[in-house]
C-alpha cells in the first residue's frame, strides 16, 4: 500500500490497522492438526503446488486484528443510528437464543419434513402473521432481501398480465421520490420505467399521473409512507387510477415500521407487497446478517407466488396436529433462492412479532412515529424542512448552511456548509450519520429516522449535537470541513474511492506469480433425495471434492 | 445564489441537459447546475455512436459521489460522435460542463425538436427558483 491510499484530505496519517497478510511470518501457524485417523493418500500432482498465499498468523494475531477492526466499526449496540430508510432498531437478544436454539439451528434444507415439523410450522405461522399484517392473502418467505422482494413483485405482475393474455402491458410507474431499487427493479425484470414527479407537499402529481396511464401499464410501485417521510395522502385516488387503466399496485415495504397496526396495504387496495424483516422486524443488517425479504400478495397473485411454500398438507385431528410441507403455487414465478429463504432470519422475525403481540407491534409504530416527529419539531427553525407537515417514522431536513458566504471569485476560503460536513461532524458527536442525498428531490438533504430504539433522552442528546453542529457551521466552517476529528479514520476521498476501484487484501499482489491451476474433472455435484438422505458413513456419498482454487485476484 | 454559467448559445432543458446546435448536428451534455448540485462525477455510462435517440430518450448514466442520475436528450437524432475523454476523466464536466464536458453529438433529426427548449436567460431563472 502506498503512502497516496493512506492519506486523508485532511492530512492526518491515520491509525489503520496492518492487512493481516502484513501480519504474517513465514513457519507461524494458528492450529495444530490432530494426526489422521483415516489412511493417508496423495493427491495427484496436477492438484500440488508450493505456495499458498495465506497470512502465516497465530491465533492471538487473528483476534486480535479483527477484534481492533471490529472497534472502528460502529453498530446499533453501540449508540444512536438515525440512517433513514434503513429502519436500524435494536436487534433484541432474545432473537439471537432462539436462532440458536437447536432445532433451528441445526435443521438441514433437505431433511424429510417429517423431521423438521417445528420449524416448517413456524415458518407457516410467520407466513399467517405477515398476511395479517398487511391484509394480504398470502406470503412468500423465499427472497432473500429486499430488492429481491421487489423482483418477485414485478415478475409475479408481469406473469399476471401474460396469464391474462396481456403481453403488451409492459411499463411501471415510479415516483421520483422512489428508492433507486424500484426502478432497477423494472429493468431487471425487463420493463420499462416511467418517472412521475411529486407535488410541493411531498405528494405523487395525480394530473401527470393520469398523463401516463394507459393500456401499457403493468402496474406502479410506490413506497407509503414516501422517501420523503410522508404518508401519500392521495393514496386511495392513486391506487384507483393505476387499476382503472388496468394496472396492479406493488408497495415497497422499506418503510412499514410507520403503519404496523395502524393501516394495512391489502386494505388500501395494494396487490403486492414486498417486506424487509431486516428492517421492521428488527432481525439485524448492515452487515450483521443477511436480509429477508417476504412477498405478500392480494387474491389476484396468490397463484404466482416464488415458491415453495409452507402448507398444511395433512390437518390432523385432535390426537394428531397438522403435518407441514413445502408446495409450489399453481403458476408460480419459480425459486429465487436455493431452499426455503433465510431461515435464521425467519426465527428472529418470529421472536419479534410474538413477542409483541398485534398491540405491540401498533406500539412500535406509534413510538417510531413519535419519536420522528419530536426530533422534526426540535430541529425546525435550525434545519429547514422543504415538507413541513407531520411525518411518520422519518423526515427529511436540509443540512445547507452558508450559501450566501460563497467563495467568490477573490479566491478565498468557503464558508459554506453541505449536508456531507454535518454528517461527518455527527460522528464526532458519537452518532451514526443520517442517510444524506436521499431522497435525491432534496437538495442537501438529511433523511433522520430514530427508530422506536430510542429514549427520549437519546433522541434530545441527538438533537443538541445536531444544534451544536449548525452553531459551529456559523462560527467555525473549517471545523466541518474537516470531521471527522475523532474517529479511528479522518475524511475519506470519496471521488478517489469512487474511481480507484482496487480492493486487495494482500499489499504485494501484483508480485505473486499466478498458479497454474490445470483444469480437473471434477463428478457432478449428487443432490441426495429428500425421503432418502445418506448417513455421513453412506459409501454412496461423493467424496469431497478438491475444488481448483485460481488464488486470489486484484480486483479492478 | 445562481452563479451557474449559462452560454448564450446553447439551449436547455428542465432536467438540465444543454444542447449547442452546429449545422446539422449538435453536442449534448449536462449544465453548470447539474455539475453542481452532482458535485464530483466519478462515472459516465456512455451510450455507443450510431445509437438513434429520440427525443426524452435517456443516452447517459452520469454518476457522482452523491447519486446516479439519468440524462435525457433534448433532441433526436443519430449518436455521430461521443466524448472518450470522459471515460478516464469524467471530472471534465465538472470542471467545463459547457466545453471539454461534452458527452455525446447527434446528427440532428428532426429541428422541430429544438422547439420549446429553454433559452439561456429562461434556464438561468428556473435554477435561481429552484435554488431559492
Amino acid at each position: 500500500m502506498t503512502d497516496e491510499t493512506t492519506t486523508t484530505t485532511n492530512g492526518a496519517p491515520p491509525p489503520l490497522e496492518p492487512l493481516i497478510y502484513d501480519l504474517s511470518s513465514p513457519g507461524r501457524t494458528g492450529a495444530i492438526l490432530p494426526d489422521p485417523d483415516v489412511p493417508e493418500a496423495t493427491l495427484p500432482d496436477s492438484l500440488l503446488r508450493d505456495r499458498l498465499d495465506l497470512p502465516e498468523v497465530s491465533e492471538i494475531d487473528v483476534v486480535r486484528h479483527f477484534l481492533r477492526l471490529s472497534r472502528f466499526n460502529y453498530s446499533i449496540d453501540q449508540g444512536f443510528y438515525p440512517l433513514g430508510s434503513c429502519t436500524m432498531k435494536y436487534n433484541p437478544k432474545l432473537n439471537e437464543d432462539m436462532a440458536r436454539l437447536p432445532g433451528f439451528a441445526q435443521v438441514h434444507p433437505l431433511q424429510d419434513p417429517s423431521t423438521n415439523q417445528g420449524a416448517l410450522a413456524l415458518m407457516h405461522e410467520l407466513q399467517n402473521w405477515l398476511a395479517a399484517i398487511s391484509g394480504m392473502a398470502g406470503v412468500s418467505l423465499q427472497p432473500a432481501a429486499g430488492a429481491q422482494g421487489e423482483f418477485a413483485g414485478i415478475l409475479m405482475i408481469r406473469a399476471y398480465h401474460l396469464a391474462n393474455g396481456d403481453p403488451g402491458r409492459n411499463v411501471i410507474i415510479v415516483p421520483d421520490s422512489a428508492h433507486g431499487t424500484n426502478p432497477a427493479t423494472t429493468a431487471m425484470a425487463g420493463l420499462k420505467v416511467v418517472e412521475v414527479p411529486s407535488d410541493a407537499n411531498g405528494d405523487v402529481d395525480l394530473d401527470k399521473l393520469r398523463e401516463v396511464c394507459g393500456d401499457t401499464i403493468a402496474g406502479m410501485m410506490i413506497t407509503v409512507p414516501n422517501t420523503l417521510g410522508v404518508f401519500e395522502r392521495n393514496i386511495e385516488a392513486i391506487i384507483e387510477t393505476i387499476h382503472g387503466c388496468g394496472g396492479l399496485m406493488y408497495m415497497d415495504g422499506a418503510n412499514m415500521n410507520a403503519m404496523m397496526g395502524i393501516a394495512r396495504p391489502g386494505d388500501l387496495g395494494f396487490d403486492v407487497m414486498h417486506y424487509n424483516l431486516h428492517k421492521t422486524f428488527s432481525t439485524p443488517h448492515g452487515g450483521g446478517g443477511p436480509g429477508s425479504g417476504p412477498v405478500a400478495v392480494g387474491e389476484k397473485l396468490l397463484p404466482f407466488l416464488p415458491g415453495p411454500v409452507v402448507s398444511v398438507v395433512d390437518e390432523g385431528s385432535e390426537d394428531e396436529p397438522p403435518l407441514y410441507g413445502l408446495t409450489m403455487p399453481e403458476k408460480s414465478i419459480g425459486r429465487l433462492k436455493a431452499f426455503y429463504g433465510n431461515f435464521g432470519m425467519l426465527v428472529r422475525a418470529f421472536a419479534y412479532i410474538a413477542i409483541h403481540g398485534a398491540a405491540g407491534l401498533k406500539d412500535v409504530t406509534q413510538h417510531a412515529v413519535l419519536n420522528a416527529n419530536y426530533i422534526r419539531a426540535r430541529l425546525k427553525g435550525t434545519y429547514p424542512m422543504p415538507i413541513d407537515r407531520i411525518c411518520g417514522h422519518e423526515f427529511v431536513c436540509q443540512g445547507h448552511f452558508g450559501a450566501d458566504e460563497k467563495a467568490g471569485e477573490s479566491g478565498t476560503e468557503s464558508h459554506e456548509i453541505h449536508a456531507l460536513d454535518i454528517a461527518k461532524r455527527l460522528m464526532d458527536y458519537g452518532f451514526h450519520p443520517p442517510t444524506n442525498y436521499f431522497p435525491l428531490i432534496v437538495p442537501e438533504a438529511l433523511l433522520i429516522e430514530p427508530t422506536e430504539t430510542e429514549s427520549k433522552e437519546s433522541c434530545d442528546a441527538f438533537v443538541e449535537a445536531m444544534l451544536a453542529i449548525a452553531k459551529e457551521a456559523g462560527e467555525n466552517a473549517d471545523l466541518l470541513h474537516n470531521a471527522p476529528l475523532t474517529t479511528p479514520v479522518g475524511r475519506v476521498d470519496e471521488v478517489r474511492a469512487a474511481k480507484q476501484l482496487v480492493l486487495c487484501c494482500k499489499p504485494d499482489i501484483a508480485d505473486v506469480p499466478s498458479v497454474d491451476v490445470p483444469s480437473v474433472d471434477v463428478p457432478p455435484v449428487v443432490e441426495p433425495p429428500a425421503a432418502d438422505l445418506p448417513t455421513p458413513d453412506d459409501s454412496s456419498l461423493p467424496a469431497k471434492q478438491a475444488e481448483p482454487d485460481e488464488g486470489p485476484e486484484p480486483k479492478s | 445564489m445562481g452563479d451557474w454559467k449559462t452560454p448564450e448559445n446553447a439551449k436547455y432543458t428542465k432536467n438540465d441537459e444543454w444542447i449547442l446546435v452546429e449545422g446539422n448536428t449538435a453536442k449534448i451534455g449536462i449544465t453548470d447546475y447539474a455539475q453542481d448540485q452532482l458535485s464530483d462525477l466519478v462515472f459516465v455510462d456512455m451510450p455507443e455512436t450510431g445509437t438513434m435517440l429520440e427525443k426524452g430518450d435517456t443516452f447517459a448514466t452520469v454518476e457522482s459521489v452523491k447519486a446516479a442520475s439519468d440524462v435525457y436528450t433534448p433532441a433526436g437524432g443519430e449518436i455521430v460522435a461521443v466524448n472518450e475523454a470522459l471515460e478516464d476523466n469524467p471530472e471534465l464536466i465538472n470542471s467545463d460542463p459547457f466545453g471539454e464536458g461534452w458527452i455525446i453529438q447527434i446528427k440532428l433529426g428532426n429541428p422541430d425538436d429544438l422547439d420549446g427548449l429553454l433559452s439561456a436567460a429562461a434556464y438561468a431563472k428556473f435554477c435561481d427558483e429552484r435554488d431559492a
